[in-house]
């Protein structure tokens, strides 16, 4: 990509770091250079924080396999890519920030409703949703923005179903979610909402366990009965999790992959008379989008040597797997989406035992958006050129704000 | 080829499932079931893959020339 600019890299091991995607999707170029000069490298953040940045598909894979690294966020040492450290909180830990045993433990109890047959299982119903939506664009004024109409409230809905979340309080949460994962909020606020967002699940939780809902949160309700006392703290801080996770995440995939796919007409046609290909091409937009890589980070708890370089206890760690997703060691002419490239191995859910908990849902709901919408609506396109668009570069997960389009 | 797993590794990702269905499958608590230890021959790029992406290193694979 000719956007790309390759500087000289300073000798100075301790690089400062920018975060800030260029191209508009494309690893920052510097990050390209750590990946071939220094994979594990010493940089200092905008923030001032000084930790590890890894860069290299196989030594991200190798990290987060390790227990030697801690997910606990609450460590001192642990990354933070906001401006401040995020503030303390009551919520208890929740299941991305456990180690083992915790954390084996946690995810098993949960586990069973993310089987690929489970989610599946919601397909019929996910097609409904993505339908009803496309309904209601086609029903309503021309230009509109994408986000709002259809990217945000699909997975919003099917989330919330999932979890069994009243949907009628979607801009509560939808906003609260979307503080969570903006770098620049600040501290107070961020306190405030995850304040809020305890008690209104605190509220459920309890309303669920007078009255049993079989939705994720009543069966947990019941699985815990079952085992014992049914532990408040632990259903909401899963709550808040699967709540957060679904709503930041596949709404970006959505926009993203619906903008990407109309400026490149080819590759969508192709897709539309292969549809078979569609799981396939949606394991590359992940893999291109890599959308979450500044939530990867670990803290060491003991000294470990990665790649030659003794990363120490206490420090931190960053994975870019943004740019491990794009090393030419594992994936060839790995800046282009190619579409039919058919390799899984990205590091866009993570690796290691933390990773994502709804990968099936996601491919589920990308690959359902993608069969339909384009079908449903042929004209569609962009409603402004892309360099209007507004893309989420200060947040943990990349997408875009505001994405008008017409047909 | 013969195909080993460690049902204490798996962290039920299901991308085993997804990508060798005739090999792998899922307890209803989402842990890895092997269906077929020794699958043929067609199978085995589709498992070596599996064995790849596993996040929790959970398929070991015995390969014999």
């Amino acid at each position: 990509m000719s956007c790309i600019e390759v500087k000289p890299m300073s000798a100075d091991l301790i690089a400062p770091l920018t975060m800030t995607r260029t191209c508009p999707h494309a690893p920052p170029a510097e990050h390209r250079r750590l990946r071939a000069e220094a994979p594990v490298a010493r940089v200092k953040l905008p923030n001032g924080l000084t930790v590890w940045a890894v860069t290299a598909h196989e030594h991200i894979r190798t990290i987060l396999s390790d227990p030697r690294f801690s997910s606990n966020r609450r460590d001192p040492g642990f990354p933070y890519l906001t401006r401040e450290r995020p503030p303390s909180s009551d919520l208890k830990r929740m299941l991305l920030e456990l180690d083992p045993p915790e954390h084996g433990q946690a995810r098993r109890s949960v586990l069973g409703e993310f089987t690929l047959q489970r989610i599946r299982a919601l397909g019929p119903r996910i097609q409904q949703i993505v339908d009803e939506h496309i309904d209601a664009m086609l029903a309503g004024p021309r230009p509109v923005d994408l986000v709002q109409a259809f990217s945000l409230p699909v997975p919003s809905l099917v989330i919330c179903e999932l979890l069994g979340v009243p949907y009628a309080d979607h801009e509560f949460f939808q906003t609260r979610s979307a503080t969570l994962v903006n770098q620049n909020a600040a501290p107070e606020e961020v306190g405030r909402v995850v304040g809020e967002l305890m008690t209104y699940l605190g509220n459920l939780v309890a309303a669920k366990a007078q009255n049993p809902t079989d939705d994720l949160l009543g069966r947990q309700i019941a699985r815990q009965r079952e085992s014992g006392e049914v532990d408040y703290q632990d259903l909401v801080s899963m709550a808040f999790l699967l709540l957060i996770a679904g709503h930041e995440t596949t709404a970006n995939m959505i926009s993203l992959t619906t903008l990407v796919l109309l400026q490149q007409p080819d590759k969508l046609a192709a897709l539309q008379r292969a549809p078979a290909k569609t799981l396939a091409a949606v394991e590359e937009l992940l893999r291109y989008f890599t959308i979450a890589e500044q939530a990867l980070g670990r803290v060491a708890i003991a000294d470990v040597e990665i790649g030659g370089v003794l990363i120490r206890a206490g420090e931190g760690v960053l994975l870019l797997a943004n740019t491990g997703n794009r090393d030419p060691e594992v994936f060839t002419d790995a800046d282009e989406l190619d579409l039919e490239r058919g390799s899984r191995n990205h590091l866009a859910f993570g690796f290691g035992p933390h990773q994502c908990l709804g990968q099936n849902l996601a491919r589920l709901e990308l690959q359902i958006v993608i069969d339909t919408l384009f079908r449903r609506i042929p004209g569609l396109r962009p409603a402004v050129p892309e360099d209007e668009l507004s893309f989420k570069v200060d947040a943990t997960v990349y997408g875009i704000r505001e994405f008008p389009v017409t047909w | 080829m013969r195909v080993l797993i460690d049902e204490n590794k798996c962290c039920g990702a299901g991308q085993c499932v997804l990508i060798a269905p005739r090999v792998f499958d899922q307890r209803d608590d989402g842990i890895v079931i092997l269906l077929d230890q020794a699958p043929p021959k067609e199978l085995h790029a589709a498992v070596r893959e599996a064995a790849c992406v596993c996040p929790g290193a959970a398929i070991a694979l015995e390969e014999r020339e």
